[in-house]
């Protein structure tokens, strides 16, 4: 008897607990602290090959192959093994832009600039995941698209 | 075989640039015929991961990189060591590869690599000798596990697929010329290409040759 009052009370706090949990949103997603939660799958990364659209012109192309070991550190670049000037006619890949060539004078330096030179920092892979947040981006397209059906009324 | 010996007694006979190993080279070789079983046992020993990595040159550097790669763990649990990529499982070239891990000793005596600033100093030299090697013999150790016969391109992304029909089954290019650092980091590039021991494109090749020209005559100290 006193042994299901002990687990009707257990199972009464820990729906209490989860309950609370529910409504606060946090990385650890209702984990006790002392546990470490189950890691989810890793994502399996974009490497499809086909150029992505970019969002605006300004962005830095999304990379559509994968990546894995390409080393980037004062040794070597592995990127630029196909991205270079002199590689893109064995690798047919597209030559880096000459904006990776400028200096921050805006002088064309003879191969890519010292600030262009760690690309992660700019380019990333792509995962086949779902988003994590809601994005209410819009292209600039749908915009004034949209500017253009609401003008006779807007003016 | 016949080819091989007349090779080996060229080897043999030509004076040795870095020290002299005929006479060592000949008693080996000899008592590697009288005990060709025995020897062949030897090799064994020697031909595994756990002989490789007793050196802490080789495992603190080399090993330590091979870890975090696909040829250590990946998806189909199948693992290259040491052995599979640097000594070839063919007898003859094997035992030519012997004779010259007994200038590793010496490094080892004479301690090169000793340190980790020493690898990183040396590492060019090293994996150049490497790259060459691999070179020679169309990469035979990486076709030993992956045969461009096997290979069904139409499961390998298109990047990879584009690359393979192109250049490596039209014989340009072998695995080496474009998969280097597959194993361990790499060493300075910017420094292999000026060697010319990583060419990309003909062109390039050209600009190399033109600018080392430019080099000698200009660069006079
Ligand atoms: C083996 C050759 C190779 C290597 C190495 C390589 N790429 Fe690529 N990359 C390509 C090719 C080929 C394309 C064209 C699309 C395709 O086939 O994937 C491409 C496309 C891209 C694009 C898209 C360009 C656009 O206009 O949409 C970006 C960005 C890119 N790569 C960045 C990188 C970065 C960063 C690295 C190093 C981490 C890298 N690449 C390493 C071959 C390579
Ligand atoms: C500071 C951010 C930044 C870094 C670092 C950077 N890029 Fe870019 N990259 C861009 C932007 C922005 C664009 C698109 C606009 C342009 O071309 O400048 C671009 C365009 C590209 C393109 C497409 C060019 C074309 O003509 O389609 C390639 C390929 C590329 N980058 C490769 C690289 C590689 C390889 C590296 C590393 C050596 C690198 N990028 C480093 C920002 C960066
Ligand atoms: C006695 C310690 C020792 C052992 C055991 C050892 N190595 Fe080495 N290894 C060295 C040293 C020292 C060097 C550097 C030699 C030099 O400076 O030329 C070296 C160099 C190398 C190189 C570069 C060769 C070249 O042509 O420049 C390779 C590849 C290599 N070792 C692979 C192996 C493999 C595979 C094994 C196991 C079969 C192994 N090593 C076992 C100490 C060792
Ligand atoms: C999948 C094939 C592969 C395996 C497995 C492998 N190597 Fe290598 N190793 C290479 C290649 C290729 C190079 C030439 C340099 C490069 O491309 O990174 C190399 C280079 C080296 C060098 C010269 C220094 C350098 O980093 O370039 C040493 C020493 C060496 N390997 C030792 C080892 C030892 C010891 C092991 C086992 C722990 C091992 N390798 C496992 C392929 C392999
Ligand atoms: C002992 C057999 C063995 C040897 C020798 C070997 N490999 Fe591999 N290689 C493998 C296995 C196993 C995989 C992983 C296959 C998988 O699970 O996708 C692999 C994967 C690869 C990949 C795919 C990498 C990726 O990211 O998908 C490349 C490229 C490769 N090897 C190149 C080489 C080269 C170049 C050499 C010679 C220096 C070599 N291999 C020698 C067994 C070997
Ligand atoms: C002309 C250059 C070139 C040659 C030669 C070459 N490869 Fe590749 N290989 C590539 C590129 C580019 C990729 C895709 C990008 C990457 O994995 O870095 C690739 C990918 C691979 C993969 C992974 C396949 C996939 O779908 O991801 C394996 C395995 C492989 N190569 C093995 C080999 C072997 C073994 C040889 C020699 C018999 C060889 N390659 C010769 C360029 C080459």
């Amino acid at each position: 008897m006193t042994r299901n009052v002990w687990i009707t009370a257990a199972v009464i706090s820990f729906a209490g607990a989860a309950f609370a949990q529910e409504h606060v949103a946090t990385l650890r997603s209702g984990t006790p602290l002392a546990d470490n939660a189950e890691p989810p799958a890793i994502a399996k990364v974009v490497n499809s090959d086909l150029r992505q659209v970019r969002n605006y012109p300004e962005q830095p192309p999304l990379i559509p192959h994968k990546i894995d070991g390409y080393q980037i550190d004062l040794n070597a670049n592995q990127c630029m093994q196909c991205h270079s000037r002199t590689a893109v006619e064995v690798s047919q890949a597209p030559m880096i832009s000459i904006t990776h060539f400028m200096s921050r004078d805006n002088q064309f330096l003879a191969s890519v600039t010292p600030r262009r030179y760690f690309c992660n920092q700019c380019h990333v892979v792509q995962v086949e995941a779902r988003a994590l947040v809601e994005n209410g981006f819009v292209d600039i397209d749908s915009v004034l698209e949209y500017v253009e059906q609401n003008q006779g009324s807007s003016d | 075989m016949f080819g091989f010996l007349r090779k080996l007694w060229g080897t043999i006979r030509r004076p040795s640039v870095h020290y002299s190993l005929g006479g060592l080279t000949m008693g080996g070789f000899i008592m590697g015929v009288i005990f060709w079983g025995g020897f062949n046992t030897a090799l064994e020993l020697t031909n595994t991961e756990t002989f490789c990595t007793g050196c802490h040159e080789m495992r603190d550097n080399v090993f330590a990189e091979l870890k975090t790669t696909i040829h250590y763990s990946n998806r189909s649990g199948v693992r290259a060591t040491c052995p599979d990529c640097h000594v070839p499982h063919e007898w003859t070239p094997k035992i030519a590869r012997k004779m010259q891990a007994s200038k590793e000793v010496w490094g080892k005596i004479f301690g090169t690599i000793n340190t980790r600033e020493k690898f990183l100093e040396r590492r060019l030299d090293l994996a150049q000798h490497e790259w060459a090697r691999l070179k020679a013999n169309d990469s035979l150790e990486c076709r030993n596990c992956h045969s461009a016969e096997s290979m069904d391109i139409t499961r390998q992304s298109p990047r990879a697929a584009d690359f393979h029909e192109r250049l490596l089954f039209t014989g340009e290019k072998t695995c080496i010329d474009c998969h280097k650092g597959i194993a361990h980091e790499l060493p300075n590039m910017k420094e292999a290409m000026l060697e010319g021991s990583v060419v990309l494109s003909s062109a390039q090749a050209a600009a190399s040759d033109d600018l080392h020209d430019y080099l000698n005559q200009h660069a006079q100290p």
